[in-house]
């Protein structure tokens, strides 16, 4: 190219040492754990602390603050929530934060936590330590100033990012006094604020990060730049475990334009060029002959694996199996039983599909034998094992960034084959510059980890009454927990939640899981195992209600009558849809309309739904879903309204449209144009209803998922008069109604 | 050839079938417009060419030689695109934000198009995937902008 240079854009946040760097900041490593307890002058290390780059709270000469939170950013709204809940008792507006993910180093556990961004816990694990970080440094600041200005610290107060001495008019700004605040010695119990006294928790807080990303300025992953650094594009294996045998047209390949190099690497092949494009259009272009594995293995696809046949042999499958959950005598009360409702439902794999792809770049320096990588990753600390473990190079030699994500819903877990740091370690050893790997979107859909397919075989008794008397579940489903690390022959607690321990009160019932096993390494999706089970659960509820002539929300009503934070729910969820009619009834615009209703409890949080839908040309329309949230106690109640909306609407697509099947070893989807996701026309009005019960606080942002699925799917139930029991609905055309 | 990008005009020695995209990210360094699927399914690419909205990663940028090209970066520059922008921070649209520039684009040619489009006009103009589920808080920052 001519007359013209790429522009280099800055990377994202280059060093930390840079920012600590600064004059007179406030660098505080409190309050998360309690080993390290200090306050530092920046730059200068306390003698027990392993890091100096350890400060979690960085008061700067302007007023402003740098956070950095043990979590990843990436969508689920908790940079802001951490702004708030430090910014309440600091008494700094949350805006004035930039919070960012801390590096992978022990000073960021929140202590009795493992250093994970799921399971809906960012908020809850470090409500307290997040308010005492902040109240610590209030604290010292009011220290600082009352030395300064020679008054009793008594005398003085805060306002938004001032310390003021009220009866003489005099004030301080933070930033002011950030390095005199910074050489005091830490409070060991520093007050906290009454919960009447919130300004900013429990309030809806404007994302601190709203306004960056209606603008593209939020730097992610894959927009990161290094000086000097080359693109890389990969071409998997069409199936795990299979290697490259020889490549046929290498030379034409390098002899494309911007080509750097081809490379042969394990599972894989990569071409370097100076812009991802080309690199990408070559290694489409590469011709390549791959072996079948050596032998067969844990992380090998067998060539015969289909997900029809996969179906099948769950029907039945017998084991192993482990029992969840047996209170009662289930299998007796069901083989003495009069009257037995029986079911068998199932759902497909479901990939992440977060649009943005994954990527990595990685800086090999080997005079110093460092590296650096920018990787999309929910697990900072796991993930710089994982690294130094293929690569070989010690954990202190490696700087790991965990930018912002393009959205993950599970993606970024640590997953067998499914990250692309060790290909991106692999380029920038071999051709010695910086290397930025990014997977296209067909090379994403080969090695993302999907959800599991699964299976629910499903067994009730129903007495003279109406009730059920006995409940017997098969969960058939392969572990999740295996892909992430945990043994694969033991019982996996993600296959049965939304199945065993459920509120409501079965007298007698069992609940077991039976593995199967498929040559696909799964991951763990938004809401996880609730994702399936409670679609699985509430359609089956509704199916013994039926078959008791017991009306679905009165049935919901008595199996949950212990529990006042259940009947509120459903009585919120009941008043907020204008009162319970299941229908059928017609619309205002003249169609036919149903309601369903269902109820979760995701991660600590409880939740009642119900759905409103029609049927038009055979197709499912869901018009409007009232979904009630009971998390305990909330931190901003915008955030908990749009990750409902959210997680609705991932449900509904699950409900509706998506589901990833694999013919001859290989996924017949292998970008969006082959994998529906629900239109955006499709989305339904989510209205969502708060409470806070006071009880213990639950997670935000996996809890949406499915409660408006399962109560849609009852809806349609009700509607069609088929009962929807394998997913996506797309498979069944529905009858319009009676 | 001329590329017109945000009103700058950039001579380049580039593939005629090159993606516009990637001309955008990698050429010119404009890393707000998103690659997401490279097959026009997803719009986290979408440009304005000329004031409507294209998807990028489909058009060869010998294709769009003298036209005028804005991005995200220089979305603000235009009023429209401004009142899109202001309706998504007032109504907190983005999650994670990776398809929002491609959102906020589709939203501006719409409404560059149409000021008071009805429901089948918004219907056909964002069709954008959202993995996060925006999709209700992008129908009020446009009711928002309709009103306005």
């Amino acid at each position: 190219m001519t007359g013209h240079q790429p522009l280099q854009p800055r990377a994202l946040v280059m060093s930390r040492r840079g920012l600590l760097g600064g004059m007179g900041a406030l660098a505080l490593g409190v309050a998360l754990s309690p080993r390290i307890s200090l306050a530092q002058a920046t730059g200068q290390a306390p003698a027990d602390t392993p890091n100096p780059l350890e400060a979690i709270l960085e008061l700067r000469p302007d007023g402003t603050v740098f956070l950095q939170m043990p979590y990843v950013e990436g969508g689920q709204a908790t940079s802001t929530a951490m702004a708030q809940l430090v910014g309440e008792e600091l008494d700094l507006d949350p805006a004035m934060f930039t919070v960012e993910c801390a590096p992978p180093l022990p000073a960021y556990v929140v202590p009795g936590t493992r250093r994970t961004t799921g399971g809906s816990s960012s908020v809850r694990r470090s409500y307290m330590p997040m308010r005492k970080l902040g109240a610590t440094a209030r604290a010292m600041l009011i220290q600082a100033a009352a030395a300064r200005l020679a008054v009793p610290g008594a005398e003085l107060a805060t306002e938004p990012g001032r310390v003021i001495h009220p009866s003489s008019g005099r004030s301080l700004g933070y930033g002011e006094l950030a390095r005199a605040a910074a050489e005091l010695p830490v409070p060991a119990t520093p007050e906290l604020r009454s919960p009447e006294q919130f300004r900013w928790i429990g309030k809806p807080v404007a994302r601190i990060d709203g306004r960056d990303k209606s603008t593209g300025r939020t730097r992610y992953s894959i927009d990161v730049s290094m000086e000097g650094m080359l693109l890389a594009s990969v071409k998997h294996a069409p199936r795990l475990g299979m290697q490259v045998r020889r490549l046929l047209n290498e030379d034409a390949v390098r002899a494309m334009r911007g080509v750097h190099s081809v490379h042969a690497l394990a599972g894989c092949v990569a071409v370097v060029a100076d812009r991802w494009w080309r690199a990408n259009r070559a290694v489409e272009a590469l011709q390549v002959e791959w072996s079948e594995a050596a032998e067969p293995g844990r992380f090998v696809m067998r060539a015969d694996f289909s997900t029809a046949k996969a179906r099948e042999e769950m029907r039945t499958a017998d084991g192993p199996r482990y029992n969840a959950e047996d209170i009662g005598d289930a299998e007796g009360v069901l083989a003495a039983a009069d009257k037995v409702v029986e079911a068998v439902y199932d759902v497909p794999f479901v990939s992440h599909a977060q649009i943005e792809p994954p990527s990595a770049t990685a800086s090999w320096n080997d005079a110093e034998g460092t590296l650096e990588i920018w990787l999309p990753n929910q697990a900072p600390d796991r993930f710089i094992k994982m690294i130094s473990d293929a690569s070989g190079i010690d954990p202190s030699k490696i700087t790991l960034h965990s930018p912002t994500l393009g959205g993950f819903f599970g993606r970024h877990f640590v997953y067998p084959h499914s990250s692309p740091f060790p290909q991106a370690v692999a380029l920038t050893r071999a051709v010695g510059r910086p290397v930025k790997l990014i997977w296209s979107r067909e090379q994403e859909f080969l090695r993302d980890a999907p959800r599991p397919l699964g299976m629910a075989r499903m067994r009730a008794s129903i007495g003279a009454d109406g009730m059920p008397t006995a409940l017997k579940i098969e969960a058939v489903c392969d572990s999740l927990v295996a892909s992430m690390g945990a043994a694969r022959e033991a019982a996996d607690p993600t296959a049965v939640e939304g199945l065993a321990e459920r509120v409501y009160q079965f007298k007698n019932r069992k609940v077991d899981h039976i593995a199967y096993r498929y040559p696909v390494v799964v991951g763990a999706l938004r809401s996880v195992g609730h994702s399936l089970n409670d679609f699985f659960m509430e359609s089956f509820v509704d199916e013994m209600a039926d078959a008791g002539g017991i009306d679905p929300l009165e049935w919901r009503r008595r199996m949950v009558s212990d529990s006042a934070r259940h009947l509120a729910l459903l009585d919120h969820v009941v008043e907020m849809s204008g009162g319970w009619r299941r229908g059928p009834y017609t619309a205002g615009d003249g169609t036919k309309r149903a309601r369903g209703i269902a109820m979760a409890s995701p991660f600590g949080s409880e939740t009642a739904t119900i759905a409103e839908v029609s049927i038009r040309d055979g197709e499912v329309q869901v018009h409007d879903i009232w979904t009630v949230i009971d998390p305990g106690r909330i931190v901003n109640p915008t955030s908990v309204r749009m990750q409902m909306q959210g997680g609705t609407a991932l449900g509904l697509s699950l409900l509706l449209s998506e589901g990833l099947e694999f013919e001859h070893g290989k996924a017949v989807a292998r970008n969006y144009d082959g994998y529906p996701m629900m239109a955006p026309y499709r989305m339904p009005r989510v209205h969502v209803g708060i409470i806070e019960s006071g009880a213990e606080m639950g997670g935000v942002g996996e809890i949406g998922v499915p409660g408006g699925m399962s109560a849609a799917a009852n809806a349609v139930a009700r509607l069609s008069g088929e009962r929807p029991r394998s997913l996506p609905l797309s498979k069944t055309r529905f009858a319009a109604g009676a | 050839m001329k590329l017109i990008v945000n009103g700058e005009q950039h001579e380049l020695d580039i593939e005629q079938d090159a993606p516009l995209l990637w001309v955008i990210r990698e050429e010119l360094g404009l890393t707000g417009t998103k690659y997401g699927c490279g097959l026009a399914q997803c719009g986290a690419c979408t440009v304005l060419v000329d004031g409507m909205a294209v998807r990028s990663c489909v058009t060869p940028v010998s294709s769009v030689d003298g036209a005028s090209i804005t991005t995200i970066e220089a979305v603000e520059q235009d009023e429209v695109g401004a009142r899109v922008v202001e309706a998504w921070v007032r109504h907190q649209v983005p999650q994670c934000g990776y398809c929002q520039s491609g959102q906020v684009m589709a939203a501006t040619a719409l409404f560059k198009q149409n000021m008071n489009p009805d429901e089948t006009d918004v219907q056909v103009a964002m069709t954008n995937y959202c993995r996060c589920g925006t999709y209700n808080a992008i129908s009020e920052a446009i009711a928002s902008i309709k009103e306005a």
